[in-house]
C-alpha cells in the first residue's frame, strides 16, 4: 500500500480534534463530556449558593463564566479560546477582582469605626441610646395580634394592659394569666405563640422593633421585649430623621449632622461612636505623606525596604555565586555531597528557621553572645541599626543555598571553549571571570534576580518572625525600625488586634504594587541587553 | 480497567456535587431534634427550622455544644456552632455583621468592645435581674457607656506565683519581703521573673505594680467606666518609672527585656527562679509536679496592687435576623449556673458568676486567682487604649534598660494625651 492511497482518508480526522468527533471509540470526547459535567456541577453549586446568600455580583460573574465555558468548550469555532479560558479565569478571580477589590478599599475609609452603612451606623447609634428606665420592672409578656397590627400585652401586678405601637397600654378586664403569669387570654386579640415568633423572621422582627409607649406622654417610655415573653420599660432620647440626615437627642437638644467623612458630628465637634463607610477620594494616599505622626516612619520604612530587598539580593547572589565557583572546581572532593548540605538552610521552612535564629540573637540566653562574642551584652534584636544587621545576616542565612543551586547550574551550562580560548588570548582568572562567566551568567540569573527582589522587597515571614518591626520607633505610629512596607500595612491594618485602618493599609497595597511592578518592568527591560551579548 | 474505575469516580463525583447543588443549604454541622423532645417545664415552644449561628473557638466549642443541644431538645430550634480562632472573631465579626454574613452570637473578649461599639456591630444586652448573680467586675468590663453589651462568663487575671520547694509557702505581702525571700533562697541573679514578651515590651503583667503607685492608664469615673484622661502622669507615674529604673538593668537588674513567654515559662518550671507573675494559663500547671502557691501581687508603691482583669462573654450582632431567639438563648439558657459550670469544665477560667467562682476556689490555686482577679480593675475598653500600648509598653523598656525614668515617663504621657486629643 502506498502512502498516496492512506492520505485523503485521513485528512478530516487531522483538522478534527480528538475530542470532538465520535468515530469509534471516541474516548476523547467522553472524557470531554466528562470534565465538563464537573465543571457544570460546580458551578451550578456555585451559583445555587450565590442566589441563596443573595450575592448578587457572584451570581452574575459565575453564571457569565459558566455560560462562557459551555459555549467555547462545545463549539467549533472558539478553538484558540480553549486553552486560553483556564488561564484568564484564574486571572480575573485571584488578580483582577483582588486588585480591583483591594483598589475600591484604598478610596474608603474602612476601618476601625466606618465598618457599615450609614443606615447601620444609624441602627446603631438607637441601640446605643436606648436604655431601660432605671427601677422598671419585668413583666410578663405576650405578643397579641388582632389582625391589622400586633401589640404587647403585659402583667403588671395581676394587672394585664394592651397596647400597640400607637396606642398607649390600656388595661383591659377578662384577660385569663398561666402561672408563670405571661397573658393566654386577652378580649379582642389573639395571643401569638412563641414558636410563631421563632419560626417567622418578618413577625420575629416586627417584634423586636415593636415599641408600646407606657403612656400618652412620650417622655414616660415604652415596652419592648427581648426574647418575647418579657417586657420592660425602655426610653431613647435619639431621633433620627433621614431627610434631613440628623439625629437629635431630645433631652439635651443635640444635633448630630451627617458628615462627608462618615461621622454623625454635633455643632460642638462631639461625635457618636459609630460612623459608616465612605469614599474619601485620595485622602488616604495625601494621609501616608501628609500625616506628621505616619509620614516620618513611613519614609524611614520606604528606605529600609529598599536597602533590605537590594542588599538582601546582592549578598546571597555574591555568596551563593562565590561558593558555586569554588564547589564548581573538579579539584574538589565528595562535590555532590558537600553541595547537598549547602542547600540545607533552604530546604527549612523560613519561618522556623527565622524563630530559632531569633532565640540565638537573644541578648541574655542567645547563644551568638554567649559563644562568639564572649558573653557580652549586645542587644541584638533591641537596637534599631543592629536589628536590621540581624535581619540582613539570617536573610542571607536563608537565600544563598537558592543563589548557590542557580549558579551552579548556569556554570556547569556555560560552554567551555569560550573560556578556554580566554585562556589561551592570555586572559588570567580575574579577567575571565569578569569578562565571560558574569556576563553570561547574569544572561540566566539577572531575571531571577529580580524576581528575587520583588519577592523580598514583600518578604513579611522574615519580618516578622524575626523582629516583628521592632524596635519601635518613638510615637503613635505603631511602626518599628525593621519593619519593611508589607509589615508596616500589617500594622497598619489592624488585623493583629490594634486600631484597623484597612483604608490606607490597601492604600499603600496599591502603592507597594506600584512600585515593585514598576521596577521590575525597568529591570527586567535591561537584562534584555545582556541577552545581546548572546 | 484503570480508566473506567476513573470515570466511574468521575461520574460518582458528579453526581454528588449535583446532589449537594439540589440540596440548597449546605447540611447544618448540629441536627434538630424533632418536636417530641420538647418536653421540659419551660414554655413548650417550637421554634422548628429557625437557626442560631454562633462562632467560638475551639476551647468553648464542646461547652457550648451541651448547652446548645439542650437549647435544640427544649425548642427544636437549630443551633450551628462556627468553630474560628479565637484571634480572628474578632475582626471577622466586624467585618461580617455589616454584609449580613455575620453570626447572631459571638464568643469574645471584654476588650474588644470599643472597638466592636464604634463599628455598631453589637447590640446591647439584658439580664435583669440575673445581673446580681456576676461578680461586678465582669459585669463592669461588659459596660460601655453605661449599657450592657455582651453576657460575661469568665474573668481572667495575673496573680503571684511561687514555687513553694524553693521559698517556702507562704507569701510575701511587700515588694521587699518578695525580694528578700528570693534573696535568701539563693535567686540574687533571677528572683522574680515580669516582663515576659521580650523587647516589645509588656505593660500588661507590670501594670499591678504601677497600679500600687496609684498611676492608673486612664481614670475611671464614679461609674466605674473609664475616661479618657490619662492617670499614669504626675508624681504617681514618676515614682513608678523611678522604680522600674531602679530594678532595670542599671539598677538592681531584677527587670530585663530578654525574657519572652516561652522563656519565662521554661526558667519558673525547671527552678531557675521562686516568682512569676502570670496567669492561669501557663503550661506548667498542666504537668502538676510544681509545688505552688497563687496569692494576689504585692504591692511596690503602698496602695493595691490592682492587676487588668480580662473578662470574656458572648457578644449578640446588631443585625441578627433572630434576636428574640439568641436573647432567649443567652439570658435563658447561658446565664443559669449549669451552663456556665459547663463551661468551666470544658475549659476552667475563672467564673464570672460569683456562686461559681465560689465554688471552684475550693481548689487553692483557683482561689488564689480568684482573690488576684476580686481585687484587679477590668482592661480598658475604650478605642484610646489602642494608642497606649505601643507608647507605654516602649517606655517601659527604653527604662529598664537604662534610659532617664522621669523624662522617659513623662514624655510618654505627653505623646499619649496629645495623640488621644
Amino acid at each position: 500500500m502506498t502512502v498516496e492511497t492512506g492520505a485523503p482518508r485521513q485528512e478530516p480526522d487531522l483538522r478534527e480534534s480528538h475530542a470532538r468527533g465520535w468515530r469509534g471509540v471516541g474516548w476523547g470526547f467522553v472524557a470531554k463530556l466528562l470534565m465538563m459535567a464537573l465543571v457544570n456541577a460546580l458551578g451550578l453549586s456555585i451559583i445555587f449558593a450565590a442566589l441563596n446568600v443573595e450575592a448578587w455580583g457572584i451570581l452574575a460573574a459565575s453564571t457569565t463564566l459558566l455560560i462562557a465555558a459551555d459555549v467555547i468548550y462545545f463549539m467549533k469555532r472558539t478553538l484558540p479560546l480553549k486553552y486560553i479560558f483556564p488561564g484568564l479565569v484564574f486571572l480575573l478571580v485571584f488578580q483582577v477582582f483582588v486588585l480591583g477589590y483591594t483598589g475600591y478599599v484604598a478610596f474608603t475609609n474602612y476601618g476601625t469605626g466606618h465598618a457599615g452603612s450609614m443606615q447601620q451606623a444609624v441602627d446603631a447609634a438607637l441601640i446605643q441610646d436606648e436604655q431601660r428606665v432605671e427601677g422598671s420592672p419585668t413583666y410578663p409578656l405576650a405578643v397579641v395580634d388582632n389582625g391589622d397590627e400586633i401589640g404587647f400585652a403585659i402583667n403588671a401586678d395581676g394587672e394585664v394592659s394592651v397596647g400597640t405601637e400607637t396606642q398607649p397600654l390600656e388595661p383591659v378586664g377578662g384577660a385569663v394569666v398561666d402561672d408563670a403569669g405571661t397573658p393566654v387570654e386577652v378580649e379582642g386579640w389573639e395571643i401569638v405563640p412563641r414558636s410563631a415568633l421563632f419560626t417567622d423572621q418578618d413577625l420575629q422582627n416586627q417584634v423586636v422593633a415593636l415599641r408600646v409607649p407606657v403612656s400618652d406622654d412620650a417622655e414616660s417610655g415604652s415596652i419592648r421585649t427581648r426574647d418575647g415573653s418579657s417586657g420592660a420599660i425602655y426610653s431613647s432620647s435619639l431621633d433620627w430623621d433621614p431627610d434631613a440626615r440628623t439625629l437629635t437627642d431630645s433631652e439635651t437638644g443635640t444635633v448630630y449632622e451627617a458628615t462627608d467623612t462618615g461621622n454623625f458630628v454635633a455643632a460642638d465637634g462631639s461625635s457618636l461612636p459609630a460612623g459608616w463607610v465612605v469614599t474619601v477620594g485620595f485622602d488616604n494616599f495625601v494621609d501616608a505623606v501628609t500625616d506628621t505622626n505616619l509620614s516620618g516612619p513611613l519614609a524611614k520604612v520606604t528606605v529600609w525596604t529598599f536597602a533590605f530587598a537590594i542588599l538582601t539580593v546582592l549578598t546571597s547572589f555574591g555568596l551563593g555565586l562565590l561558593f558555586a565557583i569554588i564547589y564548581n572546581d573538579p579539584r574538589i572532593r565528595a562535590r555532590r555531597t558537600l553541595r547537598t548540605l549547602f542547600i540545607l538552610p533552604y530546604a527549612f521552612p523560613a519561618f522556623m528557621s527565622a524563630l530559632l535564629w531569633r532565640g540565638m540573637f537573644n541578648r541574655e540566653f542567645g547563644i551568638i553572645n554567649d559563644w562568639f562574642f564572649f558573653g557580652m551584652d549586645i542587644n541584638w534584636l533591641g537596637d534599631p541599626l543592629l536589628a536590621k544587621v540581624v535581619i540582613l545576616w539570617v536573610n542571607l542565612w536563608l537565600s544563598y543555598p537558592y543563589w548557590f543551586l542557580v549558579c551552579t547550574g548556569a556554570l556547569q551550562a556555560l560552554p567551555g571553549d569560550i573560556t578556554e580560548a580566554a585562556r589561551i588570548d592570555g586572559a588570567g582568572r580575574w579577567r575571565q571571570f569578569r569578562s565571560i562567566t558574569l556576563p553570561l551568567l547574569m544572561v540566566s540569573t539577572a531575571p531571577l534576580a529580580i524576581a528575587s527582589f520583588a519577592f523580598n522587597f514583600n518578604n513579611f515571614t522574615i519580618i516578622y518572625m524575626l523582629t516583628e518591626g521592632g524596635p519601635p520607633f518613638p510615637g503613635t505610629s505603631g511602626l518599628g525600625s525593621s519593619d519593611i512596607l508589607i509589615s508596616a500595612i500589617y500594622s497598619i491594618s489592624g488585623v493583629d488586634g490594634g486600631v484597623a485602618n484597612y483604608g490606607l493599609a490597601s492604600a499603600l497595597s496599591i502603592v507597594v504594587f506600584i512600585v515593585v511592578g514598576v521596577i521590575s518592568a525597568i529591570a527586567f527591560r535591561q537584562t534584555r541587553k545582556l541577552e545581546e551579548i548572546q | 480497567m484503570r480508566k473506567q474505575i476513573a470515570w466511574g469516580a468521575a461520574f460518582a463525583a458528579t453526581a454528588a456535587l449535583v446532589a449537594g447543588c439540589s440540596s440548597g443549604d449546605a447540611e447544618p454541622a448540629e441536627t434538630s431534634a424533632g418536636p417530641d423532645a420538647a418536653e421540659s417545664e419551660a414554655p413548650a415552644i417550637d421554634g422548628t427550622g429557625a437557626e442560631l449561628v454562633i462562632w467560638t473557638d475551639a476551647e468553648r466549642e464542646e461547652a457550648l455544644a451541651t448547652a446548645a443541644e439542650q437549647f435544640e431538645a427544649d425548642t427544636g430550634a437549630t443551633v450551628t456552632l462556627v468553630q474560628k480562632n479565637f484571634e480572628d472573631l474578632r475582626n471577622d465579626f466586624i467585618a461580617q455583621v455589616p454584609t449580613g454574613e455575620g453570626p447572631d452570637i459571638t464568643v469574645g473578649a471584654h476588650d474588644w468592645l470599643g472597638a466592636l461599639v464604634t463599628a455598631g456591630v453589637v447590640d446591647t444586652v439584658d439580664i435583669g435581674d440575673k445581673a446580681a448573680e456576676f461578680q461586678q467586675v465582669a459585669l463592669d468590663a461588659m459596660t460601655y457607656d453605661g449599657q450592657l453589651y455582651g453576657l460575661p462568663y469568665s474573668t481572667e487575671a495575673i496573680a503571684l506565683i511561687q514555687n513553694a520547694d524553693l521559698v517556702g509557702d507562704t507569701a510575701p505581702t511587700t515588694w521587699d519581703e518578695l525580694i528578700e525571700m528570693s534573696n535568701e533562697a539563693g535567686f540574687e541573679d533571677r528572683p522574680f521573673i515580669l516582663f515576659t514578651n521580650g523587647t516589645a515590651g509588656d505593660g500588661y503583667s507590670a501594670y499591678p505594680l504601677q497600679t500600687s503607685f496609684g498611676a492608673p492608664v486612664f481614670v475611671q469615673d464614679e461609674s466605674g467606666s473609664y475616661t479618657t484622661e490619662v492617670g499614669m502622669g504626675g508624681e504617681a507615674g514618676e515614682a513608678f518609672a523611678q522604680f522600674l529604673y531602679d530594678n532595670g538593668s542599671a539598677g538592681t537588674g531584677v527587670f530585663s527585656d530578654t525574657i519572652d513567654y516561652d522563656t519565662s515559662n521554661q526558667l519558673f518550671a525547671s527552678g531557675e527562679s521562686p516568682f512569676i507573675l502570670q496567669g492561669p494559663w501557663m503550661p506548667f500547671f498542666d504537668e502538676g509536679d510544681m509545688n505552688l502557691v497563687v496569692s494576689p501581687m504585692v504591692s511596690a508603691g503602698g496602695e493595691t496592687a490592682a492587676p487588668f482583669v480580662g473578662v470574656q462573654g458572648f457578644y449578640l450582632s446588631a443585625q441578627s435576623e433572630n434576636a428574640l431567639l439568641a436573647n432567649e438563648f443567652l439570658t435563658n439558657y447561658m446565664a443559669t449556673e449549669d451552663a456556665q459550670r459547663t463551661l468551666y469544665e470544658a475549659d476552667p477560667r475563672l467564673p464570672a458568676l460569683s456562686a461559681l467562682a465560689e465554688e471552684v476556689s475550693a481548689d487553692p490555686i483557683t482561689a488564689g486567682f480568684v482573690e488576684s482577679a476580686s481585687a484587679g480593675v477590668p482592661m480598658p475598653s475604650i478605642p484610646e487604649m489602642g494608642n497606649v500600648w505601643e507608647l507605654w509598653n516602649a517606655a517601659e523598656i527604653q527604662i529598664i534598660t537604662g534610659a532617664d525614668p522621669v523624662s522617659t515617663w513623662n514624655d510618654m504621657v505627653a505623646e499619649l494625651e496629645a495623640s488621644i486629643g
